[in-house]
């Protein structure tokens, strides 16, 4: 379910796809990143690799600086030290607005425009870069489950919970960005609404085959949704891994608890 | 033009809104301050100004001594009528001697002297009367209490209440004086405004008013004045009061007003004031009729066609005899708030999107701008006349700097405050700070600063009331005339149209803030899927 990186030898129809995905996909890096907010220590020389067609989760609590380290690779935080890349180059040298028009973004409320309809708001990086036309929006809104002809004029008003954050979603990749940040997108949702939006993610992650980060609190969305997940506790990573990994051998008492308390929780609902 | 530091002569009397047209000489501005001798004085100098030839322009109801003086000093106006113990005491700020109290003749040496040195200010010789604090009671009072002086009334004063005007209580040529040279005082004094004084007292509501000697509605209620036996106010001697330009420049004008020195006792200019404050005969009708009697103008025909403003006609028939008028003034009154709000918008938009990009001085200029707010109209318009004059120039730049203050306010912040997530969402995804502002901050802040315009435009509609107090006209011309005359139907025929005015923009400006909400919000119920 889960594109892996393009293996050497496959059938041709799948040569074809992964070779779009190989095409489509940016690798992030970091490297070293200091940074504080006043006299607070948001990272605290943090270092990670998101390999290209990858799909990374960073996991932790409030404040441990997830966040901050997701913001760092569109630049929406400028770290007071190390190098950020992403597709190999350093993000200082790219101009900010053309770096983050290469790269999607889908905030915890979606964050879309309340007085644009649906279609426009998903239009607006096509828009920004020139490319816009009326296939961009249909595609990126068939791509994440919805209807173009039935949304397309509604307002975000006029949608639900899990409908906004898809169009979110077909937003940040209406331009067919190389890679995605996701800051919680699917934490305000409903069991039923995210679930239905995990499975659109999975699916169009299994389409396009972007580099994707996601920032969350629940393991379990972790698990569904990367191949990695990396443990971040006051600045700096604890473990990172893939979610098995890191499940099975802890390597600090910290990242024990965590799973042991999400586990616990699941166990409570299994026994009610 | 209403943002010049300095305005010509030339420009203030282009000033109106209509085309004035300039003669060879420029015309003489005849003003007076907001009560009726005043006016009926102001009207008697530009009528025999206009007998011998001089253009005259009319600039009536000046508010307050501060801005009418203010305003001869700069040359804004030419000459208005003042009373020489309010040039000592108020413009002057001098005191008063034992010989001026004395001798009314060394207070009016004393002003004319100062008043040209200081400010080139030429007081022409007293008119020959006086127009002094009197202190009045109901003459059943004053008969029952044999109330004859003030010292009378001193000693039966604590049973008394007093309803004195604010200013009078605090003056030291007013309560505050009487209370010290007297050792005069009241069960209450209550502060009372000029136009309800006279009913209060004739109603029994107060005992005793302050007024003034020449005052015709002193007749009319049946009061008495008191004497002042011990010779506490100062002389109020009434004179016509030159700019320094007219009494360098202008012979003529001096020549022909000072024709009225010494010729006005006090007891004709209580029988004018009675025609005009009492039986509500017109202004310019009872100008007219001094002028015949001291044989200073030879057209008495002009009385008999000119209509009275009083008779028993009812409000809504004096309402119709004026609406050619009214209509006038109301379009006057809407011109001078669209100039001033245009201007405001014009200046407050920008200014509020500049202050939400400083946002560490943005606050201390919205607070400077909110105490603009609460500075009262008549000193703010005070302020502006040794910079801009009267008429229409100050009052618009008055008008604008009120109007500043909510749009202004409202467009820093409801830019400050649109859509946070959606702000950033766009600023991730590589809109540029421009691309932020135009498609999505000022379009979601677009009802909150139409919301900013809508309280600007009824705050000015109502300020521009006050901008009769320096000669732009409007709908304050009757207001103040009213409030002057004590006449009802004439403040009326101002405040009920002025209202009107401020419902009919306000609704305007509802159909137009509709249209820029953003489309979203025009939606009916959400429709869940």
């Amino acid at each position: 379910m889960v594109p892996k990186r393009p293996a050497t030898v496959v059938p041709s129809a799948l040569v074809l796809a992964n070779a779009h995905s190989l095409l489509m996909s940016l690798a992030l890096s970091a490297r070293d990143l200091h940074h504080r907010y006043g006299d607070v220590p948001a990272l605290d020389g943090v270092s990670l690799d998101v390999p290209g067609g990858s799909a990374v989760a960073l996991v932790g609590e409030s404040g441990s600086g997830k966040t901050t380290l997701l913001r760092a690779f569109n630049r929406m935080v400028e770290c007071a030290s190390g190098e950020v890349r992403v597709g190999g180059a350093d993000v200082r040298s790219l101009a900010s607005e053309a770096l983050r028009r290469r790269i999607g973004y889908v905030p915890q409320h979606g964050g879309l425009l309340p007085h644009w309809t649906v279609a426009r708001n998903v239009a607006l990086v096509p828009t920004l870069t020139g490319v816009f036309s009326a296939d961009v929006v249909r595609d990126a809104l068939a791509l994440v489950g919805l209807d173009p002809a039935r949304f397309g004029d509604r307002y975000p008003h006029e949608l639900s919970g899990g409908q906004r954050q898809r169009v979110a979603l077909a937003r940040a990749l209406a331009a067919r960005q190389e890679a995605v940040l996701l800051d919680e997108p699917f934490g305000a949702l409903d069991a039923i609404s995210r679930a239905e939006s995990h499975e659109a993610f999975a699916r169009v992650r299994a389409e396009r085959g972007f580099t994707a980060l996601l920032v969350t609190h629940d393991l379990a969305e972790a698990a569904r949704l990367a191949d990695r997940v990396v443990v971040m506790r006051a600045g700096r990573i604890e473990q990172a891994g893939t979610i098995a990994e890191v499940r099975t051998t802890p390597a600090t008492p910290y990242v024990a608890e965590l799973f042991a308390r999400a586990e616990a929780a699941h166990a409570a609902l299994e026994r009610a | 033009m209403m943002l010049l530091p300095v305005v010509t002569r030339a420009q203030q009397a282009d000033a109106g809104l209509g085309v004035t047209q300039r003669a060879k000489a420029a015309p003489v501005v005849v003003a007076s301050k907001p009560f009726g001798e005043s006016y009926l004085l102001a009207e008697v100098f530009a009528q025999l100004l206009e007998s011998r030839g001089i253009a005259v322009d009319r600039r009536p109801g000046l508010g307050a001594t501060e801005i009418a003086f203010g305003a001869l000093r700069v040359d804004a106006i030419d000459v208005y009528p003042e009373y020489t113990g309010t040039g000592l005491l108020v413009v002057l700020r001098d005191s008063l001697t034992p010989a001026m109290r004395a001798d009314p003749r060394a207070a009016y040496a004393r002003v004319a002297e100062r008043s040209m040195e200081v400010f080139g200010v030429r007081w022409l010789p007293p008119l020959g009367f006086q127009n002094t604090y009197a202190i009045a009671v109901r003459r059943s009072l004053a008969d029952s209490l044999s109330l004859r002086t003030l010292s009378d009334l001193t000693r039966a004063g604590s049973a008394l209440t007093a309803g004195f005007t604010a200013d009078f209580i605090g003056r030291l040529d007013g309560f505050a004086g009487l209370r010290s040279e007297y050792g005069m005082s009241f069960r209450t004094v209550r502060p009372l405004a000029p136009a309800v004084k006279y009913a209060a007292l004739a109603q029994g509501a107060v005992d005793v008013i302050d007024g003034y000697s020449t005052d015709g509605l002193l007749a009319k209620f049946d009061l008495v004045t008191l004497d002042d036996d011990r010779h506490f106010f100062p002389p109020y001697e009434a004179a016509a009061a030159l700019s320094p330009s007219v009494a360098r420049e202008r012979p003529d004008v001096v020549a022909t007003l000072t024709l009225l020195s010494g010729r006005i006792d006090e007891g004709r200019m209580r029988e004018l004031n009675r025609r005009v404050e009492v039986d509500g005969e017109a202004i310019p009708v009872v100008a007219a009729s001094l002028l015949a009697d001291l044989r200073l103008v030879a057209s008495p025909e002009v009385i008999s066609n000119a209509p009275a403003r009083g008779g028993d006609a009812g409000f809504w028939r004096f309402f119709w005899e004026r609406r050619a008028q009214t209509s006038q003034l109301a379009a006057r009154h809407l011109a001078l708030v669209l100039m001033a709000l245009f201007a405001a918008v014009v200046v407050g938009i920008p200014l509020g999107l500049a202050l939400e990009r400083t946002r560490g001085i943005a606050e201390g200029v919205v607070g400077a701008l909110g105490v603009l707010q609460t500075i009262p109209s008549i000193a703010l318009l005070a302020f502006m006349i040794p910079l801009l004059g009267v008429g229409v120039t100050p009052a618009l730049v008055a008008l604008w700097l009120y109007a500043l203050y909510p749009i202004t306010r409202n467009t820093y912040s409801g830019v400050r405050d649109a859509d946070p997530n959606a702000v950033e969402a766009c600023e991730a995804l590589g809109a540029t700070a421009r691309q932020r502002l135009l498609w999505v901050r000022l379009p979601l802040a677009a009802p909150v600063i139409l919301a900013g315009v809508r309280t600007s435009a009824v705050i000015t509609v109502g300020a521009a009331s006050l901008a009769a107090f320096i000669g732009a006209g409007g709908l304050g011309e009757p207001i103040v005339a009213g409030l002057a005359l004590a006449d009802t139907r004439l403040v009326l025929s101002g405040a009920v149209p002025a209202a009107l005015l401020a419902i009919l923009v306000d609704a305007a400006l509802a159909v137009v803030e509709r249209a820029v909400s953003p489309r979203h919000l025009r939606r009916g119920t959400p429709s869940r899927p």
